[in-house]
This record gives structure tokens, sequence and C-alpha cells, in this order.
């Protein structure tokens, strides 16, 4: 099939596996536009996906107690040069079990696109989940990419989340995000994004730390370069006793970039903690002199820090 | 020729005077000590020596080898063989001590420089180079990473500052090791046991040397606090520096 061919080929480009969509250990899901490609299952993990006129419906579960060995793997994309996207999906890990996604949201020939997903995740008691999401979105900056994101994380639940769109261009992104962290549950936000030519970012994620002893971070790394737009908005909110949370958002702007951080610290518990972090400038002064004091010439330490931030 | 070669440096910072009429000369496999108390210029010496940002003198020479250093830039100074470990080496995130280790010479292999400062590669070179070391660790990192370069001339800015008093003598080791490999080291501490090591000390009080000579001298004149209260104008050498 034609899609799941530049799908895969991308994905291998990016220095992904190709294999992962022939291993029959490995779950996943691949779809272009409205198109299901590809759907496999294994012991432990349901989906049921439907097709749409513009987009998928899915919902996906993991078992109670089931401990998936292997990443399941989600991917997502348009293979043409125009064309829409709209995901609605809901993933289910139920109590005590564990799993980890690998999220490949791919574009690369778009000129003129759009992906929104409305996603729900209910992490049940007790259960731990990893979810590791890339985007390649070409190099023609005419994505729009609107991801949204309801999160529960039940009492004793972990969840861990990883956002990266480093390479190529990104057009427009609008992620929001809103994770809510029960009891003695742990819940952590990462996104790092590179901003090039007049691209805009904006990143809205809120995390509600609702149970106590429920544990929170925020952690946002944006470079921006040419005429790039960035504005980070990382909400924190705790609301029960020994509920810690921490919000830590570091931009680094280049030429022209405009770069914008937003945190916002709410805490109604006496015994409830909440720190947040910002830096926003140029590459750090002293990090750029260690890096020439070893020889590396302006650039390539700028390209190294750079490159370390959104590692 | 001495390897390096200051002469009458002077360095002033929004119209302050940090560093004056400063004369200082390294040979080729010294370890030169430079004692000083805090806020003596020690670190602004090594930043002007190093050619960071800001720290351009306001007069006098330096050279390196013969070769004027005013107009290069500090990655051309570090091509050359110089490098500076800073007092308080900086935090980097996503960059491997692997990596870090090898920044100046990227075809080495990082894990001897490791051993020799006291660091398992094991343990420590997949880690980043980032908050979660402790300042030791990242000091001992920045020795091996200056190691590594095999530099003609190193800075070593308090490199045994933040270093557990057990592990001190290692890094003194490592240091004498700097020479027995044909490089020299400007070895900037305000303890005069550190100094002790060094072939030749001096002591700066108030942006000036005031005195320079034999390790020992220089660290009991230092131990007195004979310029311990000293503004830069006041202070006079003892009658024990040369």
């Amino acid at each position: 099939m034609r899609e799941l061919k530049i799908l895969t080929d991308t994905f291998q480009s990016l220095g992904g596996d190709p294999e992962v969509f022939q291993n029959r250990h490995i779950a996943h899901m691949a779809a272009s536009g409205h198109r299901l490609v590809s759907q496999r299952e294994i012991p432990g993990v349901t989906i049921d996906a439907q097709e749409t006129g513009d987009g998928i419906t899915n919902t996906l579960i993991i078992e109670k107690g089931k401990h998936i060995e292997l990443p399941i793997h989600l991917c997502l994309g348009i293979t043409e040069k125009t064309g829409i996207q709209r995901i609605q999906t809901r993933l289910v890990i139920e109590e005590g079990a564990s799993a980890s996604f690998l999220a490949h949201c791919l574009f690369p020939f778009v000129e003129s696109g759009e992906h929104r997903m409305d996603a729900t995740l209910e992490i049940k008691e007790g259960a731990h989940v990893r979810y590791n999401e890339s985007h390649y979105q070409g190099t023609c900056g005419g994505m729009v990419v609107v991801p949204k994101a309801m999160v529960s994380v039940g009492p004793g639940a972990q969840y861990f989340s990883d956002f990266s769109l480093v390479k190529g261009r990104v057009g427009q992104l609008h992620i929001d995000y809103v994770v809510q962290v029960a009891t003695s549950a742990v819940a952590e936000l990462t996104s790092k994004v590179f901003g090039r030519g007049n691209d805009i970012i904006h990143i809205k994620e809120k995390m509600i730390l609702a149970g106590e002893y429920a544990r929170g971070l925020i952690k946002t790394r944006v470079a921006l370069e040419h005429n790039a737009q960035g504005e980070m908005t990382g909400i924190m909110e705790a609301h029960a006793k020994g509920a810690r949370g921490h919000v830590d958002c570091r931009e680094i702007i280049k030429d022209c970039a405009i770069g914008r951080a937003i945190p916002i610290v709410q805490v109604t518990h006496p015994e409830a903690k909440v720190t947040h972090e910002a830096a926003i400038g140029t590459v750090d002064k002293k990090e750029l002199e260690t890096l020439m004091a070893h020889g590396l010439d302006p650039q390539q330490a700028t390209e190294l820090i750079v490159s370390g931030m959104l590692q | 020729m001495p390897l390096i070669d200051i002469q009458h440096l002077a360095f002033d910072i929004n119209g302050k005077r940090i560093l004056q009429d400063l004369t200082l000369t390294i040979e080729g496999q010294e370890i030169h000590a430079l004692l000083g108390s805090n806020g003596s210029g020690k670190s602004t010496l090594a930043y002007v020596l190093m050619g960071c940002t800001g720290f351009a003198p306001t007069s006098g020479q330096m050279t390196f080898k013969g070769m004027d250093l005013g107009p290069l830039p500090m990655f051309e100074r570090a091509r050359l063989g110089m490098t500076l470990a800073w007092q308080e080496p900086a935090r980097f995130e996503g960059v491997t001590v692997f990596q870090y280790v090898r920044l100046g010479k990227a075809d080495i292999d990082p894990a001897p420089y490791l051993n020799r400062v006291g660091l398992s590669p094991d343990m420590y070179g997949n880690r980043f180079v980032d908050k979660s070391l402790s300042g030791g660790e990242r000091k001992r990192i920045e020795l091996a990473a200056v190691l590594a370069m095999k530099p003609l001339f190193a800075i070593l800015d308090e490199p045994t500052a933040g270093i557990d008093m057990l592990s001190v003598q290692e890094m003194m080791n490592v240091i004498r090791s700097f020479k027995e490999e044909g490089a020299s080291v400007l070895l900037i501490t305000h303890q005069e046991t550190i100094a002790l090591m060094a072939d030749q000390a001096s002591q700066l009080c108030g942006g000036r040397i005031i005195a320079s000579g034999n390790p020992k001298d220089m660290a009991e004149q230092y131990k007195q606090g004979s310029c311990v209260r000293c503004d830069g104008k006041t202070c006079l050498p003892s009658p024990i520096a040369k």
C-alpha cells in the first residue's frame, strides 16, 4: 500500500525501524489522512479504529494488569501535498497495566495541511504509561497541527509524556493539554520544539494536582530562529496535602524570533507546593564560552547547546 | 621565549580598574600558582587571558609562544593550545559526559580521561552534564575534558574547590600530569597548600602581581595575610618577595 510505504520510509529516514510494522509482537495502528492503512492487536491490547470522513476515530485499551513489553506504535500522517486529518482517540490503560507508546506524526510532503487530534487518556489506578510523540512536518511550513488532550492519571499511576518536533519546519503548532493527577500519582509533560522561518508555536499545558502527594512536572524546551514566534503557557495547580509541582521553561531565541513564557501557578492547600523557572533569551554566555574554550567556534557551540537542549 | 608573556596588562570594567600594570611570565612545562584572596582579580586575569567576551585588555600586551593574543577570539586561542577550566563549570542539558570530554578532540577515547579524574566511564559516560551532577563531579569532568584536549597551556581556576578532601590529592596528581605531558598550568587558587605543588607562584592583590617567587615563600606570605585587607593602592610587597 502506497501510503504505508511513504509513512514507513519517512519513519525510517528519521531513524525509526520500519520492521516494527511487520513484527507480530508489536501492536500498531497506522493512518494516512482518513484511511486506516495498517493495524495489529496483540494479547492485552485491543484497538477499535474506524475511518471517518476526514480522519480516524479509535479506542485503544490495555487490559487490566497487563504489562506490554514492546512499545505500541501509532503512525499518523498525510502523504499528499494537501490534506486534513482529524483523529479522535481514546486510550485506556486499565488498573495496574503498563505500556509505552511511540507515536509518529508524519507529514513529509505537505504544503498545506491540517492535523487535529482530540485525545482522552484514562490511566487507571497503579498503571504506568510512557507516551513519546515525535512529529515531522516537512520543510514547507504549511502544516497546522492542533493536538488537544485530556489526561486523567489515577491513584498511584504514572504518566510520562514527551513531545518532540525538532526536525524540519513546524508551520503552526497549537498544543493544549490538561492533565489531572490523583493521589500519589506522578505526571511529567516534556515538550521540545524547534521553530524556524515564520513558524508559530503555542504550547499550553495545564496540570492539576488534585490528590494528596500527587507530583507533576511541566518541562518545555523551545528553540526559535529567523522570524519564528513561540508562546509557552505552563499552568500548575496544587490542591491537596503534599502535592508538589514544578514548571520549567527554557527558550533560546536567535535572529528576529520572539519567545514568551507564561508560567501560572496556583496552590490552594497549605501543605502543597509549586515552583517555576523560566529562561528566555540568547544562548547562555557561560555555556557558549566554555565550549569555545574547548575550540568550538560560536556557531558550532550554539548548535551543540541547542541540540542538547532539544535532545 | 616564555610560553605566556604578559606585560603591563590593565583591565577596566565600568571605569573601575580591576587589573593594573600586571606583568607575568610562564615558561613551558611550568606549573605557576596564582594566589590571591577573593576579589583580587585572579579569575578576571583568567578571562582576559582566555579572551572571554567583555574582557578585552584596556592596555598592555599578552603573547602565547610569541604570538600576540590581542586579535585572537577565544576559540582560536583554544585551537592554538590554550584552555580554561572555570571555577564553576557550566551545565549542558542533553550533552553526555563522553561527548563533553571529546569536545576538543573528537577522535579520542574518553574513558581513560574519566578514569584519571576518578570517575567510572561506565557510571558517568552516558550521563548528561547537567544539574543532575554535583559541582564536584562537573569539576572532575571539566578537568577530564581539558586533559583530553592535550593543551599547551591550561588555566585552572580553583580546580580543587568543591572537591572532597579525600580526593584533593588525586586532583593534584592530575594537575601534575599536565606538566608531565608537556603542558604549562596557571593554577589559580586561594589555598596556599595547593600552591605548594607549583614550580613558581605569584601573589595577586588589588589587581597587581605584588610578588613572585618560589611557592613556599609565596604561600608563607599569603598565609600571613599581609595583603588580605589591601585596597589595591596601599598594599606593599612583603620583604620576602622577589
